[in-house]
């Protein structure tokens, strides 16, 4: 069991005739996910590495039935790519595009919350994240595929390579995962901590929740009120940035202290009050899941 | 980006926004000159991108054009400390020389981003001049917050919601809304995360001005922002920092002495936390991001060597994307230009994780293999006892 993604996907890929988007798609299709469709505005009517490419998500939508879409657009015109995919009705969009101006996620944003209010069910997953897998199933990102394998852990990060360290960590236990989802660095995205742990908490499959926080924003304060008053499965947490200097941006554009607001400090307080298993290093983040299951 | 007072002060009054009169010089000659066109009286601002300029002496009222000129003799080149720019201080390169104005009040304005709704959210706030976040820590409902959708932009009601709360009345309130709705259009039209009026000066005679003004940029949108691209200062830069960005390398120097070079921000935050766990500190932080080639490892390396205070390197890459063998080979083609005289401690994981050992191995460097990250930590900080 898992979440959001699984065998039965339909993927499009904005963005595909590129080299990243070439090469990514490529190796989604060779970890078995089915990508059916390219999007590359101009290009409609082709076909690349044996994949259909149309002008338009619309197009490529009605065609191929396709039902997610992985974004592989310059930071200029990603969430426009975003907007066009969900104005289609795509169910899953994740965009890996790191670097998109805040104040046209804000706007993505507002459309997506328009559509969903008109009945829609559009999840943007991102953007500058990783993407999202279903261990044996479907993999729609840019995540190494083989060091994951199927099982109950579900995984939330905000990190992209941290979330590979707790995937590897916890396959090198014997601990496979339902679905790990990088919901990515932006101080804008689309899903949040709390949707995961929603969707995560209702799958039967699912039986124990790694979460991976960073420094800035108040994401992570928010999941440990949500877990303290609606979630019932063990969760394990690190928080990166225990060390970093207030007022600097640490790489991702949200991994920020500012104002005294958003440290590592306050979230691990927060985490651990919510009765989360919060770990100092993220070495530990694997064997602290094992013995959270009592394995 | 950051940009100094003066260069926010002429973008927000291209949008309306009621700024005192002034001109920024780097020349004490030049400064008498502006002193004398504004009336004779005027303030002279030191130009730091750091806040506290006044409390380290870099704020000065000239009673006259002569007096301006002898302030600015003194504050141009002094090496200004304030709370922000930590004991080194910074070297001033210009001042701005303004009206001096009868001040009736000082209040604050601020816009940024709210993260949690995904909105732009004015604040205002009766205590002028004072950090916000010291107000906020104080007395949190001393700041009244309105979020604001940028496409709809700042309505009235809003505006009058603000300037009621800010305690204004009269001329003064009247002036007020438009200098809000130029503020939040400047705000968003520039793609700023920041715009913050602190103070906001109430004249005697009811005027309504920005006396300071500070303005960051989203570095993602500068793109379509020449303009404001061209205001940015090097000067006010750390210069290996500046170095790491024109390789495209995201490099923020700090205090410790290990050395650390890592993929993906995430992880390079988790490894500076993990030599602090070991008893070591961080000397910087890296990101070689996920598709580095030789090159950019090769000046990663270079950088992280070129900190005086580096003792130790730790290398740290879960290769997922990143190949191993790229890792390998720009640190050993680093260290074949410019020698290796410390330890460097390696861990190294994912994509041809084999063939980087190898390549390591047969570099016949001095280098330390380490198997996970906590061994990698350990070793790093024993290596600089």
């Amino acid at each position: 069991m898992s979440i959001w993604v699984g065998k039965k996907t339909r993927l499009l890929v904005q963005g595909l005739t590129g080299r990243e988007g070439t090469f990514h798609a490529l190796a989604c299709r060779e970890y078995g996910t089915q990508v059916v469709a390219g999007v590359t505005p101009g290009k409609g009517g082709t076909k690349h590495e044996g994949i259909p490419v149309f002008d338009t998500v619309a197009q490529a939508v009605k065609e191929t039935g396709a039902d997610a879409s992985m974004i592989f657009v310059p930071p200029p015109f990603a969430a426009d790519a975003v907007v066009e995919a969900a104005d289609a009705g795509v169910g899953i969009i994740a965009c890996i595009t790191e670097g998109i101006p805040t104040n046209d996620m804000i706007r993505a944003k507002a459309f997506l919350a328009e559509k969903n209010a008109g009945g829609a069910a559009v999840r943007l997953i991102g953007p500058n994240c990783p993407g999202i897998i279903t261990p044996g199933e479907c993999k729609i990102g840019i995540m190494p595929g083989r060091i994951h394998r199927p099982g109950t852990v579900g995984v939330i990060s905000r990190s992209g390579t941290l979330t590979y360290e707790a995937v590897d960590q916890l396959t090198h236990l014997g601990l496979g995962q339902s679905t790990v989802i990088g919901i990515g660095g932006d101080p804008v995205n689309g899903t949040s901590f709390i949707d995961c742990l929603r969707a995560f908490g209702d799958d039967a499959g699912t039986e124990a929740v790694i979460l991976i926080g960073e420094i800035g924003g108040m994401a992570e304060e928010e999941a440990a009120c949500f877990v303290a008053g609606h979630f019932r499965k063990p969760v394990v947490a690190f928080i990166a940035g225990q060390t970093a200097p207030p007022g600097r941006r640490m790489g991702h554009a949200g991994a920020i202290i500012a104002g005294g607001r958003g440290t590592a400090a306050d979230k691990m307080k927060a985490l651990e009050a919510a009765g989360i298993a919060v770990v100092k290093s993220p070495a530990d983040l694997g064997v602290r899941m094992k013995q959270a299951l009592g394995r | 980006m950051k940009v100094h007072e003066y260069q926010a002060k002429s973008i927000l009054a291209r949008y309306g926004v009621a700024v005192p009169r002034g001109e920024v010089t780097d020349s004490p000659a030049d400064a008498r000159e502006i002193a004398k066109g504004l009336g004779g009286r005027a303030v002279v601002k030191a130009q730091i991108h750091a806040g506290g300029r006044g409390k380290g002496g870099g704020v000065k009222l000239a009673k006259d054009p002569e007096e301006a000129f002898a302030l600015a003799k003194a504050i141009l080149g002094m090496t200004l400390v304030t709370p922000q720019t930590g004991p080194a201080g910074r070297v001033v390169q210009k001042i701005l020389v303004e009206e001096a104005l009868d001040i009736d009040r000082e209040l604050y304005l601020g816009v940024t981003l709210d993260r949690g709704r995904g909105l732009p959210s004015v604040m205002a706030s009766r205590s002028g001049g004072m950090e916000i976040e010291e107000v906020a820590a104080k007395d949190p409902n001393a700041i009244v917050r309105e979020a604001v959708d940028p496409a709809l932009g700042l309505f009235p009601f809003q505006a009058r919601k603000l300037a009621f709360a800010l305690g204004l009345s009269g001329d003064a309130f009247r002036k007020a809304l438009p200098f809000l709705q130029a503020l939040f259009r400047a705000y968003v039209d520039t793609d700023a995360s920041l715009a913050e009026i602190n103070p906001l000066l109430v004249t005697k005679s009811g005027d309504v001005l920005a006396l300071d003004a500070k303005m960051t940029f989203d570095d993602n949108a500068l793109f379509r922002h020449p303009d404001i691209k061209e205001m940015r200062d090097l000067a006010e830069e750390d210069p290996l920092e500046v170095e790491a960005s024109k390789y495209g390398l995201n490099y923020i120097k700090l205090d410790g002495n290990v050395g650390c070079m890592v993929n993906g921000a995430g992880l390079a935050m988790a490894t500076m936390d993990l030599v602090k766990l070991a008893g070591g500190e961080p000397a910087n932080f890296l990101d070689v991001g996920g598709g580095a080639n030789e090159e950019q490892v090769k000046n990663a390396f270079r950088i992280i060597l070129s900190d005086k205070n580096v003792r130790a390197v730790l290398i740290n890459i879960f290769g997922g994307i990143m190949r191993c063998d790229i890792i390998a080979k720009g640190v050993v083609g680093a260290v074949r230009e410019m020698g290796l005289s410390i330890p460097v401690v390696v861990r190294l994981e994912g994509t041809n994780v084999d063939l980087g050992k190898q390549l390591l191995r047969e570099s016949g460097l001095k280098i330390t293999p380490a198997d996970g990250l906590s061994d990698a930590a350990r070793k790093v900080v024993e290596s600089v006892r």
